[in-house]
């Protein structure tokens, strides 16, 4: 019986790419339906009812929600192709570890970069800098984060290079400048065919986070 | 072959602490306990874990793991036996997004409703009823988040003792009461009966006591 996966998504989301990288370095095929998450469809509202957000995964009628667990989700069910966790425990819980950092601190500090000006954007931008160097020393000289080969780690972070255009250019500064190798790192992973094909335009997202700060009426 | 060396760094009253011996416990992991105070943490705790100075942090034949589902999930894939998570991946993803669902909401909300007061409070104790229905929804009739033994789901939501002993402290009325939520007070009571998890939870006077001096002094006089 074939597989029936359905993605939700929104084309400039973060979370939303990691999905889309994930079932491509699996070789799957699905439909991505775009939402409106100004003006949310019954079947988002449905699949996601406690969150209401995207992505979600609908595997066989059957939803996921909350992009990491969705990307474990994917890894375990197809864990014949391109693993994307480690096999050893104590790497896993590493890989996990930075997954979890990522998430909990990366989205903010980015975001609040395009909404501020003056002093507090500086101060912003130091704290977004600090972070990247943080996450250079754990990738140290590895092609990966996940060693020799594209893992967990590099799925939760890749999404993010799509939006630094905008950091930069809203911003103001250069992430080469202070983190080069992350950046080398990001384009080794746009080699990948998973990567390239499921981020966004940096133009594109750079257009959409320019509607977002007119919306929150940052000029 | 060598002894197998497991510490767990921790603070008696933490509920995330509570988490991994809870695990331990129920595998059967023999391990040594490090109490941390974190006013004056240790160089160990500092050295093991740099990123985010925190306990708990297990640290398993000299290696360190931090994080408490990192930790939990580690702890599941190294001693097999009395698996915490199902083995089916849609089932592993539930409990994995309800886990997450009680970190992110929850635990905020319980945070908050001990600081807050008058209608500030009101909204947050709303607020939490609303997430303890949500998560009726999700454990339904079974004995266990996790079915008839602890799982994963389970040991997370042991905040919801903190919470309790929390809000007796304060002398507040109990969000979680058997009327309003009979579900989820039937399923914590089924908690602190569990052989393991009982082993794990600190005695109600000391619990009470720490509370009261946490919490008393961080609002006015009502």
């Amino acid at each position: 019986m074939a597989d029936e996966i359905i993605l939700l998504d929104f084309l400039p989301s973060i979370f939303g790419m990691r999905i889309r990288v994930a079932l491509a370095e699996k070789g799957l095929k699905y439909e991505y339906r775009e939402q409106d998450l100004w003006n949310k469809s019954p079947l988002l509202l449905e699949m996601n009812p406690v969150h209401k957000k995207i992505p979600v995964l609908i595997h066989n009628g059957k939803p996921i929600c909350e992009s990491t667990i969705i990307v474990q989700y994917i890894d375990e069910v197809w864990k014949d192709k391109s693993p994307l966790l480690p096999a050893d425990p104590y790497e896993r819980a590493q890989a996990r570890f930075w997954a979890d950092y990522i998430d909990k601190k990366l989205y903010d500090l980015g975001k609040k970069i395009t909404l501020t000006k003056g002093e507090e954007q500086d101060t912003r931008k130091r704290e977004f800098l600090e972070f990247l160097k943080l996450l250079e020393g754990e990738l140290g000289d590895k092609p990966f984060f996940g060693g020799e080969n594209f893992g967990f780690v590099d799925v939760s972070l890749v999404a993010f290079s799509s939006r630094f255009y905008a950091y930069e250019s809203f911003g103001n500064f250069s992430i080469e400048a202070e983190c080069p190798k992350l950046i080398a790192w990001t384009k080794r992973c746009m080699e990948r065919e998973s990567v390239s094909s499921s981020l966004l335009d940096p133009q594109k997202v750079h257009d959409f986070v320019a509607g977002m700060r007119r919306r929150y009426g940052v000029e | 072959m060598a002894e197998e060396e497991v510490k767990l760094f921790g603070t008696w009253a933490s509920p995330f602490s509570r988490r991994i011996e809870v695990a331990l416990k129920l595998k059967g992991v023999k391990y040594e306990y490090i109490e941390e105070n974190l006013t004056n943490k240790s160089p160990a705790l500092l050295n093991y874990n740099p990123v985010h100075k925190q306990i708990p942090v297990l640290v398993h034949n000299g290696k360190p793991v931090a994080e408490s589902f990192v930790i939990m999930e580690y702890v599941d894939e190294t001693w097999k036996h009395n698996p915490i998570l199902p083995t089916d991946p849609y089932e592993r993803a539930m409990a994995r997004f309800w886990a997450k669902y009680i970190d992110d909401k929850l635990w905020p909300a319980a945070k908050k409703v001990v600081v807050t007061k008058g209608e500030e409070q009101k909204g947050v104790i709303d607020e939490i009823q609303q997430q303890m229905k949500i998560l009726e929804g999700e454990l339904k009739e079974k004995k266990f988040f996790g079915g008839e033994s602890l799982g994963f789901l389970d040991i997370a939501a042991n905040i919801i003792i903190w919470l309790v002993v929390a809000q007796e402290a304060l002398g507040m009325d109990q969000i979680l009461n058997e009327e309003k939520l009979p579900v989820l007070h039937g399923w914590l009571q089924r908690l602190l009966d569990d052989a393991v998890f009982k082993e794990c939870v600190p005695p109600k006077e000391r619990h009470l006591d720490f509370s009261k001096v946490k919490f008393g002094s961080s609002i006015a006089s009502k």
